[in-house]
């Protein structure tokens, strides 16, 4: 399971893990999903497709509303989670571990440029 | 949502009880009310199940009355109020010259010269200044919506919850009847209907706004046992949705007639009676309607959402989406859209464009759910 301490977080309210120096795992915080509610549907990108920072990757759809994800990295998509297709409600149970969205390889070493850490992202949530 | 933001808003009685409990309330057509209390899905299978208490309180209440109240009416609503029966409710559109829907609302009479109209919330300012306009002399509209307040209590539970709490003579009641006067845990003067918007078997408790905490409380205390749920507007919409009952705003606008909007069955165009729109109503009736309102499942994977783009399989558009969402009962997804006559025999098969993806879709029959055909009520 993810510790979501040691994650980075956007303003989009995405979070990046560190898996190895050019390789990440990234996801929607916990605050993102109670947001949302129930999730019900996930659309995700192809695997080897690229991603750019700040753009557009997938969608994750509650009953009541659909809400576009935002890559926090550029890069490749390395893996996807499938288990989301079918089991949408992971994300509700547990956004850091099975809740997981894509593995991205990036370019060269992931850079943290722009990203929160645990603690700077509570701040920035409390403000919102 | 901020305290700042919430400020504009208007509230209904149960403000302080959210306050208090530290419900997230969102600006729902200027009035603050949650979305959800739980969850949808938990607040939807409980009134499926068991049994849901909703906050209504933002809708309108409005009075007619005087000697010529029911031929008054009558010029106005769509359905043929000179057929109802005293403590009768009866569903109604409210349309222009045009035909084009300014709201569909609840009429309920308590005698002839007294009945009680229901507008929707974003609606209700909009009716009563309409009414006003066409207003004769004999009658007297009396707008009460800020005096008002209307708690729904739907689900297969919600007879026995009731009963625990009232003497009233209740059980008599059929679908879209109403007791006038009744006393509820100890609250006298309770219009107490057996109407809803669930689908489901339930009463919507009209009561003065400073009683409405009271009861709101009462209802849920005596409800826990039987697996009560405080529900929010989430999942009032998925479970209209559901039941394939028209939402205004969505199935309706002022765009839109009501034959258009899948509520034919309240528009009385043989009445003898004119009503405002009549000619343009009876006219488009006659003429055949060119577009209607349809059902649909989706059959590819994705939500199709308001306001989406349906072609046909030659990639022709043909119409719109008006409301979908992903049913709870169901497991599966479904919707209302506006389309092109020639589309809408069950079975057709449609094109939804989710984004830049293209999803299909078959026209399926309205109700999706049926309260006969649930299974594991007894759960």
């Amino acid at each position: 399971m993810t510790d979501k301490k040691v994650c980075l977080f956007s303003k989009d309210h995405e979070w990046v893990e560190l898996i190895e120096e050019d390789h990440v795992r990234v996801g929607i915080s916990d605050y993102a999903v109670e947001q949302l509610g129930d999730i019900v549907f996930v659309e995700l990108p192809e695997v080897d497709s690229e991603v750019l920072k700040e753009a557009e990757f997938g969608t994750v759809e509650s009953v009541k509303s659909s809400s576009e994800v935002y890559s926090p990295v550029s890069g490749t998509v390395a893996k996807v989670n499938s288990e989301l297709e079918d089991k949408p409600e992971l994300l509700n149970e547990d956004a850091f571990a099975q809740g997981w969205l894509m593995e991205v390889k990036t370019p060269g070493p992931f850079s943290k440029a722009d990203l929160m850490t645990y603690d700077e992202y509570e701040t920035y949530i409390e403000n919102l | 949502m901020a305290d700042t933001e919430l400020e504009d808003l208007k509230k209904t009685p149960l403000y302080p009880v959210y306050q208090e409990q530290q419900i997230r309330l969102t600006d729902f057509g200027g009035w603050a009310l949650p979305i959800q209390f739980t969850g949808i899905m938990d607040e939807h299978k409980a009134v499926r199940t068991k049994a849901g208490l909703f906050d209504v309180s933002h809708m309108g209440e409005i009075f007619v009355m005087g000697p010529n109240a029911t031929d008054w009416l009558n010029g106005l609503v769509t359905n043929d109020v000179t057929k109802m029966e005293v403590d009768q409710a009866q569903y109604n559109a409210v349309c222009k010259e045009d035909g084009g829907t300014l709201d569909d609302l609840i009429v309920f009479k308590y005698s002839n010269e007294r009945y009680l109209v229901t507008p929707n919330a974003s609606n209700s300012e909009k009716i009563f200044n309409w009414f006003q306009q066409h207003a004769s002399e004999s009658v007297k509209i009396e707008n009460c919506s800020d005096r008002y307040g209307l708690l729904a209590l739907q689900g297969p539970a919600s007879a026995t919850i009731l009963r625990s709490l009232t003497e009233a003579p209740f059980e008599s009641l059929s679908s879209y009847t109403f007791l006038p006067e009744a006393t509820i845990a100890g609250i006298s003067g309770i219009l107490l209907s057996r109407t809803g918007y669930t689908g489901e078997d339930g009463f919507e408790l009209y009561l003065k706004a400073e009683d409405v905490p009271a009861l709101w409380k009462a209802l849920l205390d005596n409800g826990e046992a039987y697996g009560i749920q405080p529900c929010g507007l989430g999942a009032r919409d998925t479970l209209r949705l559901e039941a394939g009952m028209a939402l205004y705003g969505h199935e309706l606008s002022e765009d839109v007639t009501p034959l258009e909007g899948g509520i034919g069955f309240a528009v009385k165009t043989t009445k003898e009676a004119d009503f405002i729109g009549k000619e343009a109503l009876a006219s488009q009736r006659k003429a055949g309607l060119e577009i209607v309102s349809r059902g649909f499942e989706l059959l590819d994977k994705g939500i199709a959402r308001e306001g989406y783009t349906i072609v046909d399989t030659e990639g022709e558009e043909i119409g719109t989406v008006t409301s979908g969402t992903k049913s709870p009962t169901l497991d599966k997804v479904i919707g209302m859209a506006r389309l092109k006559k020639a589309y809408a025999k069950v079975g057709t098969e449609i094109v939804i464009q989710i984004r830049k993806k293209e999803a299909k879709a078959k026209i399926i029959k309205k109700p999706f759910y049926k309260k006969e055909n649930r299974e594991g009520q007894k759960e």
